[in-house]
């Protein structure tokens, strides 16, 4: 009696999975990146960023949203993949005001580790320079709407873990941009709190406690040591 | 020193290559990171020789081979060096987050021109009741713009400032001929 392996290949790379992950979890666990900004492990796959864009069996989609299934051939490091996403986070670069000199999230923010990661050095298209106002209408968090990647994580996190209900993305197309769900758009006026989930769950610099800023030395912020690809291997062998 | 070195005409040394560097919307501080590179400057200047930069005194570009860009561009004053520098520069490349991507002074680009001139100009006590209009004075762009919005830029080296370091490893390896990379630790967008 044989049993069909759960396990696909990843560039040439056996992964073990187990039955309901998708191809990016697996490959995860197993201690091997694919690019991927929008995915966090506790909240539902969104697939609005793209980068984990990969070819299973010849055809491309995204590595977060496709499940695993026995005998898959998916590739990822390719330079074409590659090329793609520089491609891609170059667009969300030019999208908003990434001013990174001037970001207290700098260095621990995922969208610029991942452009270290996939070496962008410029990004390339005009710049928008969108004019969205800062909302400091709260005591403990403010938000740049500019820096805002609308991944979905505080929209998800505060309507199913928290339960408020804070945060939606309206408008369309080019428009679309993160508000706030209280009559006068203004996060003061909700109960969102700093204990909130929601409040530290932003991968950029949008959404920031107030008064924290610049709070690790230059060196020891999450990715001055290792790469977010080299942090990725180094949790799963810690894990294993 | 061999004095004989021109009796053999195998050995004649080679040209050196010529760099011009710039600061247009910039602060300084990537040429202060240039000269960071410390004690390997007297490496550099084996093989390197400089046409205009604000450490020579020459007052315009020439033909060069290497063009480095510091800041973005915010005037008038700054588009007409730029063309300058592209049209006599081989290889034209911007250094640090301003020439890459407008950097901090880009934060104005929400504000109006105008206002933000009145603000400074007019609205503070002390000061006169003018925005400064002599014809000397280059005019503002009502935005800043990174280089490679106005000129075509060959290579980018993202970085506020980047570092000695970074910039070492990235124009010892364009001399030397190889296809200049920046990677981790000496990627840095701040």
């Amino acid at each position: 009696m044989s049993e069909i392996a759960n396990t696909f290949t990843l560039d040439g790379q056996i992964v073990q999975f187990t039955p309901g992950q998708t191809i990016l979890e697996a490959a995860l666990d197993a201690g091997l990146y694919i690019p991927h900004l929008c995915f966090n492990p506790e909240l539902k796959p969104h697939g609005s960023c793209k980068l984990c864009t990969v070819i299973v069996n010849g055809r491309s989609g995204s590595a977060c949203t496709i499940k695993a299934m026995p005998g898959q051939e998916v590739q990822s490091s390719t330079p074409e993949l590659d090329g793609r996403r520089r491609l891609q986070l170059q667009m969300i670069f030019v999208e908003g005001n990434h001013f990174c000199p001037g970001c207290e999230k700098s260095g621990n923010c995922k969208l610029q580790a991942v452009a270290y990661d996939l070496e962008m050095l410029n990004p390339h298209f005009p710049h928008f320079f969108p004019e969205r106002p800062i909302d400091a209408s709260h005591p403990d968090v403010m938000i740049d709407f500019n820096r805002c990647i609308l991944c979905e994580q505080c929209v998800q996190t505060s309507r199913d873990v928290d339960g408020k209900n804070i945060f939606a993305l309206a408008g369309r197309g080019m428009k679309s941009h993160l508000v706030i769900n209280s009559p006068s758009g203004k996060l003061g006026d909700t109960d969102f709190a700093l204990t909130d989930k929601a409040a530290h769950v932003c991968p950029v610099g949008a959404i920031l406690e107030k008064r924290v800023g610049y709070a690790k030395p230059i060196g020891e912020r999450k990715y001055d040591e290792q790469t977010i690809r080299e942090q990725i291997a180094a949790d799963a062998e810690g894990g294993l | 020193m061999d004095t004989q070195v021109s009796s053999q005409p195998q050995k004649v040394a080679k040209r050196k290559i010529r760099v011009a560097t710039t600061s247009l919307s910039g602060c300084f501080g990537c040429h202060m990171s240039l000269l960071d590179i410390d004690e390997r400057i007297l490496q550099l200047i084996e093989v390197v020789e400089f046409d205009r930069s604000p450490i020579t005194d020459i007052k315009h570009c020439g033909p060069c081979d290497i063009g480095l860009i510091e800041g973005s561009v915010c005037n008038s004053e700054n588009v007409h060096v730029l063309r300058e520098f592209r049209d006599n520069c081989n290889v034209l490349i911007a250094f640090g987050a301003c020439a890459v991507a407008g950097g901090l002074p880009a934060q104005r680009n929400h504000l109006d021109i105008g206002d933000a001139l009145r603000e400074v100009y007019c609205d503070r006590t002390g000061l006169g009741k003018q925005i400064p209009n002599d014809r000397e004075l280059p005019l503002l762009l009502d935005k800043v713009h990174p280089i490679n919005e106005v000129v075509r830029v060959d290579y980018f080296i993202p970085g506020c400032p980047p570092s000695g370091d970074t910039i070492w490893k990235f124009v010892t390896d364009l001399i030397a001929g190889h296809m200049p990379r920046l990677e981790h630790p000496l990627l840095k967008f701040d």
